[in-house]
């Protein structure tokens, strides 16, 4: 009874819809066939690829730079830790938009890293406008994300298992890739899933960027907007917003084995 | 001033569990009016279910009823029953402090503020509590919140008590402080009590009967004298203190066993083990009138007394107690009587 | 650990910290000078922030209004669904509780296009600002349903529950004294994040608005392409200046809370003074 209203609500807007869009990814020029054209169409698969490649590449730099400060800032309550924490979360809400100006502000034609570059001699470095610059705004957006999941793992560890480590002789390096590694595997998967996931589906960022990146929630935008080719642009993202949920659904499962194989 | 105590009789409750399994075979019981009732058992008997079913926590299945005074009160829910009832885990309200916790079954009664307030100031007062009324729940002790979950329960002015295991989260020492209180406190108010406990020593301390309860039904009704020395089988005789079984076979002047003869009284049945309890060995003081002979495997100095164990061969070591000041050493030879008024046959 | 790990860790997260809080000073800075490519030399200035306010202040209130819409419609929708699903700990609720989750793994182009293709056509309806709302609340309705979902599911509902019904309280009393007020923080925690979230939501919104719709990140988004750079950085601290507020309050929520409880002091149990 208590369900009832978010269950109509959700079915009517979401349930449903959804069902359409399905539908309607069939109905256009190209049929049922527009669903394998992410495969078969040479322009929509390297979209794809372009997208994948950017998102696992976040994915992995992500996690390397959440894991490390991560950790560090949980086991070091030096003074000035806690002002670090809120300013590492601080972009956490910020939206795809804002994020893509920041790369503006950071690489772009009147950039940070262009001024500094001019100065120090050589040519201004300009790279916000593409794949590179989604990368780096990318990178941005989801250190926050998982900077929180990463340090409530590692409050989590057992330091018991760290020191037993040691007893046995182990050094600083084996301790990392025998305890430390293993305990925060669960928090890894899980928070590695979700930065890929919106890395894969985040669209704001790019709109700001440029227009000129071919990743495939900008190329769905192109279809929909430039195109007015709705059929292609409802399989396409019918097709993006599957891979996302198949993504998180893996990792879900794969961080829920680990974790009860290590219970 | 204290209500009318409560009597309760459930008839036929049994109680399936919707995946299958059978937490309580049919139980017919009466609980009278006044008394404390203890029901004891290993984890699993049903004496929580047994307790959840008079709450109204629980529904019996078809055919079983729930009885106060006579009337039937089986479709009732608890919030409908007027009974107290603590918690295990007390479920003290954490958005509420000790004083709105203890008035909060007033509020929902929409009793005049001014009552409910000096009721809630009696209860304080009567679990010394006042120090504390406004205190969050989450900076109190265990046993504070004990005695919070106890006023709570009690400033209803409920027909009856129910308590679930309410002692099983605190320390051994706190536990047997607040026992004592318990009993004073259901003794003072005359209220009918239930009170659910796997401890023994909590039952025999607070029961004025108690049912033993195994695998969902009950083993034995009986004041705690009865339970004690006049267990209905084997099971009970286990679960209550510890009890010493030597196999035999009945004579015309005893019981011949291994390690010697004990004086029972005839039986006329021909009885084929006795039990007895370990405070009625005694440490033979001559060798001449001792029943039975053995050597000591272990010996457990305890302080205020000796536990030994002694092989008589027999199958079981014997468990007995002794308090003299002397030291036993494994392999030693011993002797032993045992009260033949101590001696129990099923 | 040797003091050179220390150090090297010190400076890579000072680093980290720098690469994301670096740009939003300079933005912030570039909103307030006169001309950022000259320099800050150029001079201090709130002509920016004034332009900003007089020309795109009205998206500004519509995403406050959205986003307080937003937050009263997943109070009402996601606070009693989420008291449900603690209670019916059953497959079908789990089920139920993954299939609300969809919203935020699916990517917001998706949903976006398929509320347009549902509704798109009920023109009355895709042009008012509560096209955008149904979006919002999609999105953001998972958040609140999980922060409520994670403090009742670690607190002992069900005894509690037991607790009030023992005396005396209805099932709509139990509701309203012991769960609401003991989910208290898990709905703060939710109300916060959806704010945020809404206010800056821009996947689902930019499919969804109509120019008579704009909201604040869909005005940052024209500003960003078509304005000056000082204009969108002074639309930008705007921006910032409504909802930095509530990301402290957020982090100042999560921060976990000393417990003050005091240990085993039985000191005071003396036998009880009845009062028969």
């Amino acid at each position: 009874m208590f369900l009832l209203p978010a269950a109509i609500f959700f079915i009517a807007f979401f349930i449903l819809p959804m069902g359409r869009l399905f539908i309607v990814g069939g109905s256009g020029s190209r049929g049922w066939s527009a669903y394998a054209a992410i495969l078969t169409d040479a322009v929509y698969f390297n979209a794809l690829l372009a997208t994948l490649g950017v998102a696992a590449a976040t994915t992995v730099t992500t996690l390397l730079v959440s894991g490390v400060a991560g950790v560090f800032l949980q086991r070091h309550p030096f003074p000035g830790n806690r002002l670090l924490v809120s300013l590492l979360t601080l972009p956490l809400a910020f939206p795809g938009v804002v994020i893509g100006f920041m790369v503006i502000m950071l690489a772009g034609r009147q950039g940070l890293i262009g001024t500094l570059t001019q100065a120090l001699g050589g040519d201004r470095l300009v790279f916000a406008y593409s794949l590179a610059g989604l990368f780096m705004g990318y990178v941005y957006f989801s250190i926050p994300r998982t900077l929180l999941t990463i340090m409530a793992a590692a409050e989590k560890l057992d330091p018991r298992l760290e020191e037993a480590a040691r007893s046995l002789g182990a050094s600083t390096w084996r301790v990392v890739r025998d305890v430390i590694l293993p305990g925060l595997k669960p928090a890894l998967i899980s928070s590695g899933a979700i930065c890929f996931a919106t890395a894969v589906g985040a669209f704001g960022t790019a709109f700001t960027l440029a227009t000129r990146i071919d990743v495939l929630p900008m190329v769905i935008y192109t279809e929909f907007t430039l195109s007015a080719n709705i059929a292609m642009a409802a399989a396409l993202s019918f097709v993006l917003g599957a891979v996302t949920w198949l993504v998180l659904a893996l990792a879900r499962s794969a961080a829920g084995s680990t974790v009860a194989a290590a219970g | 001033m204290n209500p009318v105590p409560l009597a309760i009789r459930l008839e036929g409750c049994a109680r399936t569990f919707a995946d299958g399994t059978r937490a309580l075979e049919p139980l017919d019981l009466d609980i009278r009016a006044g008394e404390t009732l203890v029901l004891l058992g290993p984890s699993g008997c049903g004496k929580t279910t047994t307790l959840r079913l008079i709450a109204g926590l629980e529904r019996p299945d078809a055919g079983g009823r729930v009885l106060f005074d006579g009337e039937d009160v089986t479709a009732r829910g608890i919030e409908a029953r007027h009974v107290g009832m603590v918690f295990q885990s007390y479920a003290l309200f954490p958005n509420m402090t000790v004083a709105e916790n203890i008035g909060y079954g007033l509020r929902i009664r929409k009793l005049p503020i001014r009552e409910q307030r000096a009721r809630v100031g009696e209860m304080l007062a009567m679990m010394r509590l006042e120090a504390l009324a406004d205190r969050a729940v989450d900076q109190l002790s265990g046993g504070q919140r004990q005695r919070v979950a106890l006023a709570r329960a009690l400033a209803v002015r409920p027909r009856a008590l129910l308590l679930d295991e309410p002692l099983t989260a605190l320390d051994a020492q706190l536990r047997d402080t607040l026992r004592m209180e318990i009993n004073l406190l259901l003794r003072g108010l005359g209220i009918t009590a239930i009170y659910v406990t796997h401890d023994q020593a909590e039952a025999m301390a607070l029961g004025d009967r108690i049912v033993v309860m195994a695998h969902g039904r009950v083993a034995q009704v009986g004041t705690p004298r009865d339970i004690y020395h006049r267990p209905a089988s084997a099971f009970v005789a286990d679960f209550i203190g510890t009890m010493n079984r030597v196999r035999g076979s009945e004579t015309a002047d005893g019981f011949a066993c291994a390690g010697g003869r004990l004086r029972l009284p005839p039986t006329g049945r021909g009885a084929a083990a006795v039990m007895f309890r370990p405070e009625d060995v005694r440490i033979a003081a001559d060798d001449e009138t001792a029943d039975l002979a053995g050597t000591v495997t272990a010996s457990f100095y305890l302080g205020d007394r000796t536990r030994l164990f002694v092989d008589i061969g027999d199958e079981c070591p014997l468990t007995v107690e002794s308090s003299a000041r002397c030291t036993f050493r494994p392999g030693q030879a011993i002797r032993l009587n045992v009260q033949p008024d101590g001696l129990l046959v099923l | 650990m040797p003091p050179l790990i220390f150090s090297l860790q010190l400076a890579f997260t000072l680093a980290v910290c720098a690469f994301l809080i670096v740009p939003v000073v300079l933005s912030v800075l570039a909103g307030l000078t006169v001309n950022y490519f000259v320099g800050l030399e150029s001079g201090l200035t709130l002509k920016w922030v004034i332009e900003v306010w007089n020309g795109y202040r009205d998206t500004l209130f519509r995403s406050v209004g959205i986003a307080l819409a937003c937050l009263a419609l997943t109070l009402v929708l996601g606070v009693p669904a989420a008291y449900a699903l603690a209670r019916a700990k059953s497959r079908l609720g789990r089920a139920f509780e993954e299939l609300l989750m969809l919203p935020v793994a699916v990517p917001g182009l998706a949903t976006a296009l398929a509320l347009i293709a549902s509704y798109g056509a009920l023109s009355g309806f895709r042009t008012s600002w509560a096209f955008i709302l149904v979006g919002h609340a999609l999105f953001t309705l998972p958040f609140m349903l999980r922060a409520v979902l994670a403090v009742l599911s670690a607190i002992d509902l069900k005894t509690l529950e037991e607790g009030a019904a023992s005396l005396g309280a209805g099932p709509w009393q139990r509701f309203v004294h012991i769960v609401l007020p003991n989910c208290r923080d898990g709905i703060l925690a939710g109300s916060l994040m959806v704010l945020t979230l809404s206010m800056g939501e821009f996947n689902l919104t930019w499919l969804l608005h109509t120019p008579l719709t704009k909201t604040l990140p869909v005005g940052l988004a024209d500003a960003y392409a078509s304005l000056r750079l000082e204009v969108g950085s002074a639309y930008t601290l705007l921006f910032f200046l409504m909802i930095v507020p509530l990301l402290l309050a957020m982090q100042a929520l999560a921060r976990p809370r000393r417990r003050r409880f005091i240990p085993a002091d039985d000191t005071d149990l003396a036998p009880l003074a009845l009062k028969p």
